[in-house]
């Protein structure tokens, strides 16, 4: 399944293979403004579902970065650390923070498809 | 991912002006500038009838017709033409009911009776030119404020480095003080000496001067600018513009001190712009040519159209740039104006403070409180030599103390290794893992390139090159104790003999 998946914190997954690829939405990155830091796991870290994974800082603050699902972090998106503004410029594609490899995939069902995270976010604007 | 996080932490636009960066720095107008006789005896008598009418209680509509510079103004009690009544979460409880004649700001809970209590935001002359920009707001001091534009903060926070940005910061505290009886400079300068350890007495007209207002204990109440005016019909009054957050605990404070027969009269009919960086001079000068010749610290009062204002070389971003104060109704057009230069962009709250902290300038709220002394601020220089020979501010005692023996803590500049920011709050330690300081602002540093910081630390510490490491989220940082600013200041403190021999 290549469908991409969304959490009520603003996260995205989507799985490639046996990895999930994660980031933050272009919502998210649009709320953040400038991101100007990004602290990304250990690789082997293992992080449980919506608990912290990594961090991403902003000019003026800092904010978490939760895990979709459980697993083990298998890889970070290092053009980061150079890049920062590559999550501010491709939030949902070039600027992916980690993969996980997943140890529970029914946890997929608990997050929101695209039209359900749309949906979410107009409620949020209200 | 945590997204309001971010929005809450509010850089503000307090003030604190070492060497004078000065935040709004305004004077009454002065006659000879054009039509603004009439308007400065005018607008003096009309806040003289108001001194003693606080800021609450009943609005008027709207200021006075714009197109008719010397008319009347307004009562000074309507805090701003564009009042909204808005539930805001942030917002301190505001006295002020609506403003009747408002039809451009967001209006929510118009509804609300007079008996329910709603938290009311306030907002500014340019709500509604920042809506129709574009901006994001934040909450500050019970107003509500961009935090930025759609350029967004590095931007915003580069440009005005690279060319001119204007920033509203009409929600600080503007007022005069002024002797009812009319009388000289150093009468009404030696009333609030009392309160700060400033040499007033000796401000030149056309002056500025950085200081602090002083707590019995030698805390730092607020830091502010003092202008005096030019003009001898000016004689004997003072132009303060203090910060946002502070502004009613200042006048407060300062109308107690004030005796019979010398008024506190808060301008609350003014709205306050800074355009700053490096082409502002060339911006101004196109609209009033005197600016060119005014240096740093200096204050004037020019017509721009039909537009009285008061303009002061000062600002809060260490760059060259002019704070200008002007009456509601001209806020808006003075903002278009100025926004309509190529070399103009809006800027917001966000940039404003990344911009300070780069230039190594306090925020009252984060490096410095009413604990605070001038001496463990850093801030020893704003203390007058016959002040302190006198002795005669509050707190002197222990001030004095701490400038022979050293205080117990000092601010200093902290410049991180890595790219992790330290933020106020964040724990310093030694190298050898003793707490010997804490962090009270940090953030990235756009023109530094790296995140900076400033903090208290014991002062063994405070030497520069001091390496020490800063606790962000369990893991330790270092930082190196780097001397102010992180980047230099552009201060325009002499003229050219060219330019002129005034100012």
């Amino acid at each position: 399944m290549t469908e991409t998946k969304f959490t009520k914190q603003h996260e995205w997954v989507r799985l490639e293979g046996e990895e999930a690829v994660v980031g933050i939405t272009a919502h998210a990155a649009e709320q953040l403004g400038d991101v100007v830091f990004v602290e990304l796991p250990e690789l082997g870290k293992a992080v449980a579902q919506f608990k912290e994974a990594a961090v991403v800082e902003s000019v003026k603050a800092a904010s978490e970065v939760y895990a979709p699902l459980s697993g083990e972090i298998s890889a970070v998106n290092e053009a980061l650390v150079e890049e920062p503004a590559k999550v501010n410029e491709s939030p949902e594609d070039a600027g992916w923070f980690l993969k996980i490899k997943p140890t529970n995939l029914d946890e997929l069902a608990g997050l929101m498809d695209g039209a359900a995270y749309e949906a979410y976010l107009k409620e949020l604007d209200q | 991912m945590t997204s309001e996080k971010d929005i809450e932490q509010d850089p503000g636009a307090g003030e604190a002006v070492p060497e004078g960066t000065s935040e709004g720095a305004s004077k009454a107008p002065e006659p000879g500038s054009g039509s603004d006789a009439g308007d400065a005896t005018s607008e003096l008598t009309e806040a003289k009838t108001d001194a003693d009418a606080p800021d609450t209680g009943a609005e008027t509509a709207e200021a006075a017709a714009p197109d008719e510079p010397e008319a009347a103004l307004p009562d000074t009690e309507d805090e701003t033409p564009q009042s909204a009544d808005r539930e805001g979460q942030d917002a301190p409880a505001d006295d002020e009911a609506s403003d009747e004649g408002d039809d451009e700001s967001d209006s929510e809970g118009d509804e609300a009776g007079p008996e329910e209590e709603v938290e009311r935001t306030r907002v500014t002359a340019l709500y509604g030119l920042h809506q129709e920009l574009g901006a994001r707001f934040t909450a500050f001091a019970g107003y509500e404020m961009p935090l930025q534009f759609k350029a967004g903060i590095l931007t915003e926070h580069k440009h005005t480095r690279a060319a001119a940005s204007l920033f509203d910061v009409s929600h600080m505290g503007q007022a005069f003080i002024r002797l009812r009886d009319g009388g000289d400079h150093e009468e009404v300068a030696q009333a609030l000496e009392r309160l700060v350890p400033g040499d007033l007495v000796g401000l030149a007209p056309g002056r500025v001067r950085y200081t602090l207002l002083l707590n019995e204990q030698g805390g730092i109440v607020d830091d502010l600018l003092v202008t005096r005016p030019q003009g001898e019909e000016n004689e004997g009054l003072l132009f303060l513009v203090v910060n946002a957050s502070r502004k009613e605990v200042d006048f407060d404070m300062i109308d107690e001190s004030l005796e019979d027969g010398i008024d506190l009269i808060p301008a609350l009919d003014r709205s306050l712009l800074a355009l700053q960086g490096p082409k502002a001079e060339a911006v101004l000068a196109s609209l009033v040519p005197e600016v060119e010749a005014m240096r740093f610290l200096s204050a004037t009062t020019a017509r721009i159209g039909t537009m009285d204002c008061i303009i002061s070389r000062t600002g809060y971003t260490g760059e060259d740039g002019f704070e200008i104060s002007v009456r509601h109704p001209d806020a808006e057009p003075l903002a278009r104006l100025l926004l309509g230069f190529d070399d103009v962009m809006p800027a917001g709250l966000g940039a404003r403070d990344s911009l300070r902290l780069e230039a190594g300038l306090c925020l009252y709220g984060e490096d410095m409180d009413e604990s605070t002394s001038p001496i463990e601020a850093d801030l020893a220089w704003t203390i007058g030599r016959r002040r302190k020979e006198s002795a005669d501010f509050p707190g002197s005692k222990r001030i004095l103390k701490e400038l022979a023996e050293g205080p117990a803590r000092v601010r200093v500049g902290l410049m991180s290794q890595g790219r992790v920011p330290a933020r106020a709050g964040a724990k310093i330690q030694s190298s050898e893992g003793a707490e010997i300081g804490v962090v009270t602002s940090g953030c990235f540093g756009p023109t530094a390139e790296r995140p900076v910081a400033m903090g208290f630390v014991q002062p063994s510490f405070a030497a520069p090159g001091t390496e020490l490491n800063v606790e962000v989220r369990g893991r330790l940082h270092p930082v190196t104790v780097t001397e102010l600013p992180f980047v230099p200041h552009q201060y325009k403190r002499t003229v050219s003999k060219a330019s002129t021999d005034a100012a």
